[in-house]
C-alpha cells in the first residue's frame, strides 16, 4: 500500500515495521512528530523523557538490556546529550541502538546552524542519511542492522526539509515481534573505568575499520554514471535538489556519510572530468575528499550558510545569480511569529519590561516577547541558560546589580535544565528573581506533556512535579506563585522580591492560551468602546494580534468624536481573535475595554 | 504526464489552513497517478507568522521545493502574502488571491499601513489572477473554516490536468460525516467562480 508520508512519519514506521519496541526523546523541530508518531503504534513503549541527555541514557540501558531502542532530538539537543554519547561509542549496545539527529539548516527553528555530522566523526559512530519519506522508512531499518551486527550506536540524520516534506511510501507489513531482552552482566564491556575504557578504545578503533570496509559495499552508497563531464558527490536531501537542478550529470549518492566509501570515491573522481561535491553547511565531504588527494570544488563556490534549493545549487554551479528580487513599488511588512492572543506570558513579560532590570532569556514560546513593543528578555543563549547566566551577571555586578536581574525560564525548560542552575543561586547566595513561566506545557514545540504535567507521552496518568515544593526544597525561603493574567499582583510580587537579598523564585502561572481553548470553557471575547476609547495606544504596546489601531477614516460609517486634539484613531478588538484574557481591559486607564454583552 | 515537474505555492499566515489544504492537494496528485512531494516548514510558523507550502508533481519528483521563478501556480490565502512570494511564479505563472487581510504587528501597532493597491500590483505583474472573498464564500457554504477549500476548488479550475472525480474522492475521504458536505459545497463554489 502507498501513503504520503512526512519524513518523520516514515521513519516512525520504519521503526515500527522493523520490530523497534522503545523509543525516549525530548521534543524539538523538526524531530518531534518522530516520537509522537511512534508512540501511537501497539505494543511499543515510548517516553518524553525531560532532556536529550537523559533520553539517550534512557535507551543506552534499554538496548543493553537487549531492545530495538531509539533516541530521538533535534540537532542541538546531541549537545546535551554528548556526554553519554562519546563513551557509549565504547561500550557498545548490545541490542539495537539509533540515535537520531534532526538537523535545521537555515535556523527555521532553532538557535543555531550546527551540523552534527561532524558528531558522528568525533564519537565515532556511523552515520546515515536519508533524502525523502521512503528512504527514511528505509534506513532508520538499515539503521538498526548495523548497530545490530557491528555492536555500536548508529545515528540517523535527518533535516528540516526531510523531516517535514510529504512523499511517497511503500508500506509494508511489520515483522512479528520478539522479546530479545535479559539481564546480561559484562563488566569488562559496559564499567567504563580507565583500565576497561583503554581495552573499549581499541575495540572501537577496529569497529571503524570494519565499517569502512562495510561503506563500500553498503547497497545505499551508489554511483549513477551519466554524463562523464561532471560529477557530482552528494548526500541526504541536498541529492534531490542537484537532480532537480541537473539530471543528467553523474553522481554519487551517499547514504552513509560516516565512514566515507574511500575506494568507491576514488572511483568515481576517476570517471568524472570535473567533480563537485554538494552539502549544505560545513564542508563535511568535502574536506575528507581533498584529504584523499582528490581535486574537487565545494564551498568555493557553494554557501556554507542556509540550506540549499535546486536555484541555489544552480546559481552557484552555472556562476549566475539566483535571479533577482521583484522591484515591488511598496515594501512588504514583516510577518514574524508572535505570542498568541491570550498568551500568559503576554501579562507576565509586560510586567517585567516594565522593571528596567535585565531579564535573562531562555527557549520557548516566551523568547518570542523579545520583540517590539513588549521588547520583555534580553538574553537567550540554550536551553537552561538563564538562571546560570543571571546569577553570574548578577555577581559580577556586585552592588550595581541589586535589584536589577531577573531570570525567565518556560516549565518544560526548567526541568528540561534549570534545576541544577536554581540550586546554584541557593547554594552560591545569589541574588536574582527567578521566574518559572508556567503555562502547564511545552508549547513551543506543540504542547507536548512533561513530568509537571501529570500525564506522560502515551497519557498514562502519573504524578506532577510540584514547582512550589521544589524551590523550598532547594533552599528557596521566597517562592510566590502568581496568575500573569493579574497585572497589579504580578507587579508586586516582582517589585517586593527585587528589593530583597537572597534568590527568591516567582512561578507565573496559567495554563497556555492553546491548552485553554482546547478546554470547553466558554470564551467571552472583549471588545472597545469607540466612544470611550481616547486613542492612547496603551494597549497596544501589549503586542496582542487581536487588538489593532484603526484611523478615524478607515472607520467607515462608525462615528466617533474626538476625545483629545491629537487623537486620530480608536483601538479596535477583532472579537474572532480574543481570547478574554483581560490583561488589555488591565492596562487601559479609561475603562474602555470591557467584556463583550 | 508531464516530463517536468510542476509547482503550486500556497502561502498565507498560520492559523488558515494551507497545511490541511496542501496534503489534500497532494493526496488528489497521487490519486491521479503523478509523483508528487510537498514541503513547507512548520515550528515557529504556528505562532501567526507566515506560512507557506510547496506541492511538487510529475512523472518523477525530486525536490520537494521550487526554486524562486518556476511556480506554475500561487494560491495565496492573504491579500499581501502574494507579494511576498511573488518572484517564486514563472513568467507565465496565475495567481488566486484571496481578498482578505490579516494585519501584520507594524500595522497593528500603526507604525505601518496596509498598502491598498495590493491587487493592481499583482495584476500588472501576472497575467492570469484570480481574485475571491474565500472567507464570504466558506460562510456561504455554510462552514466558516472552509475557506481553504473554497480556495482548493479556484486552484481545480487552473489544474486542467486533473479529473474531477479525483478531487471528489479524495474530499470525501478527507473529512468525518458531518463536515463533507460544507466542504464539497465550499470547493463547488471556489471551482465555479
Ligand atoms: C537542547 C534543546 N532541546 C530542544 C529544543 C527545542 N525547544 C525549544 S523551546 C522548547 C520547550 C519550550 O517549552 P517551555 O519551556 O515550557 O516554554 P513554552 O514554549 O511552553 O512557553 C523546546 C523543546 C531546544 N531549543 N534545545
Amino acid at each position: 500500500m502507498k501513503a504520503l508520508m512526512s519524513g518523520n512519519e516514515a521513519i516512525a514506521r520504519g521503526a515500527y515495521e522493523y520490530g523497534v519496541t522503545f523509543a525516549s526523546a525530548y521534543p524539538g523541530t523538526p524531530s518531534t512528530e518522530i516520537t509522537e508518531e511512534f508512540s501511537k503504534y501497539d505494543g511499543v513503549y515510548a517516553e518524553w523523557s525531560p532532556n536529550e541527555k537523559v533520553a539517550l541514557e534512557v535507551s543506552i540501558g534499554a538496548a543493553i538490556a537487549g531492545a530495538k531502542a531509539m533516541a530521538v532530538m533535534k540537532h542541538v539537543g546531541v549537545n546535551v546529550a554528548a556526554d553519554p554519547l562519546f563513551t557509549v561509542s565504547y561500550t557498545g549496545t548490545n541490542g539495537g541502538l539509533v540515535i537520531i539527529t534532526a538537523d535545521d539548516p537555515s535556523l527555521h527553528s532553532s538557535q543555531n546552524e550546527q551540523d552534527n555530522r561532524n558528531y558522528a566523526r568525533f564519537a565515532k559512530i556511523p552515520m546515515i542519511e536519508p533524502a525523502d519519506s521512503q528512504e527514511a522508512k528505509d534506513y532508520i531499518k538499515l539503521a538498526f542492522q548495523i548497530s545490530e551486527t557491528f555492536d555500536t550506536p548508529v545515528f540517523l540524520r535527518s533535516t528540516t526539509r526531510v523531516s517535514h516534506s510529504k512523499s511517497v511510501v511503500d508500506l509494508e507489513e511489520p515483522v512479528p515481534r520478539k522479546d530479545t531482552t535479559s539481564i546480561q552482566h559484562n563488566r569488562d564491556k559496559y564499567v567504563m573505568v580507565p583500565a576497561k575504557a583503554r581495552l573499549r578504545r581499541i575495540e572501537v578503533e577496529k569497529r571503524m575499520e570494519k565499517l569502512k570496509e562495510y561503506a563500500e559495499t553498503f547497497p545505499e552508497n551508489r554511483i549513477e554514471l551519466n554524463d562523464a563531464d561532471v560529477g557530482i558527490i552528494t548526500a541526504g536531501m541536498c541529492y534531490n535538489y542537484a537532480k532537480d537542478a541537473f539530471p543528467n550529470y553523474s553522481y554519487l549518492k551517499l547514504g552513509m556519510v560516516n565512514p566515507l566509501p574511500v575506494k568507491m570515491i576514488r572511483e568515481f573522481a576517476s570517471k568524472v572530468k570535473k567533480l563537485y561535491v554538494v552539502e549544505e553547511l560545513d564542508p563535511f565531504i568535502e574536506d575528507q575528499v581533498r584529504a584523499l588527494g582528490i581535486d574537487v570544488v565545494g564551498k568555493a563556490i557553494f554557501p556554507y550558510t542556509n540550506e540549499f534549493d535546486p536555484g541555489v545549487i544552480e546559481a552557484s554551479m552555472t556562476g549566475t545569480s539566483a535571479g533577482a528580487p521583484l522591484e515591488l513599488p511598496l515594501t512588504i511588512p514583516m510577518r514574524p511569529p508572535n505570542l498568541c492572543p491570550g498568551c500568559p506570558h503576554r501579562g507576565l513579560f509586560y510586567v517585567l519590561g516594565r522593571t528596567k532590570a535585565f531579564v535573562s532569556g531562555d527557549i520557548g514560546c516566551y523568547t518570542l516577547s523579545f520583540m517590539k513593543p513588549l521588547e520583555g528578555i534580553d538574553s537567550c543563549v540554550c536551553m537552561g541558560a538563564s538562571i546560570g547566566m543571571a546569577h553570574g551577571m548578577s555577581k559580577a555586578l556586585g552592588e550595581k546589580g541589586k535589584g536589577k536581574i531577573i531570570g525567565v525560564i518556560g516549565d518544560s525548560t526548567f526541568i528540561h535544565s534549570g534545576i541544577t542552575s536554581l540550586l546554584n543561586t541557593v547554594y552560591n547566595r545569589s541574588d536574582v528573581v527567578i521566574v518559572i513561566c508556567d503555562n502547564r506545557t511545552t508549547a513551543m514545540t506543540g504542547m507536548q506533556d512533561h513530568p509537571a504535567t501529570g500525564s506522560t507521552l502515551q497519557k498514562q496518568k502519573t504524578k506532577e512535579l510540584d514547582f512550589a515544593a521544589l524551590g523550598k526544597a532547594l533552599g528557596i525561603d521566597s517562592v510566590h506563585v502568581v496568575n500573569p493574567l493579574n497585572l497589579e499582583a504580578m507587579k508586586a510580587v516582582v517589585k517586593e522580591e527585587l528589593s530583597q537579598d537572597g534568590p527568591s523564585l516567582v512561578i507565573s502561572q496559567a495554563p497556555c492560551a492553546l491548552l485553554r481553548s482546547r478546554q470547553i470553557d466558554e470564551i467571552i471575547p472583549l471588545a472597545v468602546d469607540p466612544h470611550i476609547c481616547t486613542g492612547c495606544k496603551v494597549c497596544l504596546r501589549l503586542g496582542c494580534p487581536a487588538i489593532s489601531w484603526k484611523r478615524f477614516e478607515d472607520l467607515g460609517d462608525l462615528k466617533v468624536e474626538k476625545k483629545t486634539k491629537k487623537q486620530d484613531g480608536i483601538a479596535v478588538i477583532d472579537a474572532s481573535l480574543c481570547n478574554g484574557c483581560t490583561v488589555c481591559s488591565q492596562v487601559c486607564n479609561f475603562g474602555s475595554i470591557k467584556e463583550v454583552q | 504526464m508531464y516530463n517536468t515537474t510542476q509547482s503550486v505555492l500556497l502561502a498565507g499566515v498560520g492559523g488558515q489552513g494551507i497545511l490541511r489544504a496542501s496534503d489534500i492537494l497532494s493526496l488528489v496528485l497521487m490519486e491521479a497517478g503523478f509523483d508528487a512531494k510537498k514541503s513547507e516548514v512548520h515550528g515557529m510558523a504556528q505562532r501567526g507568522g507566515c506560512v507557506t507550502s510547496h506541492v511538487r508533481y510529475g512523472t518523477k519528483v525530486y525536490s520537494p521545493i521550487a526554486k524562486k521563478h518556476d511556480i506554475n501556480i500561487l494560491v495565496s490565502f492573504e491579500k499581501i502574502e502574494t507579494l511576498r512570494y511573488l518572484d517564486y511564479l514563472k513568467p507565465t505563472g496565475k495567481v488566486i488571491v484571496n481578498e482578505i487581510e490579516i494585519y501584520p504587528p507594524s500595522v497593528n501597532l500603526g507604525e505601518a499601513q496596509y498598502p491598498s493597491d495590493i491587487i493592481d500590483i499583482v495584476k500588472n505583474h501576472v497575467q492570469e489572477v484570480k481574485v475571491l472573498n474565500a472567507t464570504e464564500m466558506a460562510l456561504k457554504a455554510g462552514n466558516p473554516r472552509t475557506a481553504n477549500i473554497v480556495l482548493l476548488g479556484a486552484l481545480s479550475s487552473f489544474m486542467t490536468d486533473i479529473n474531477d472525480d479525483c478531487w471528489e474522492r479524495v474530499l470525501r475521504k478527507s473529512f468525518t460525516v458531518k463536515v463533507v458536505k460544507a466542504n464539497l459545497d465550499a470547493f463547488e463554489l471556489g471551482r465555479n467562480l
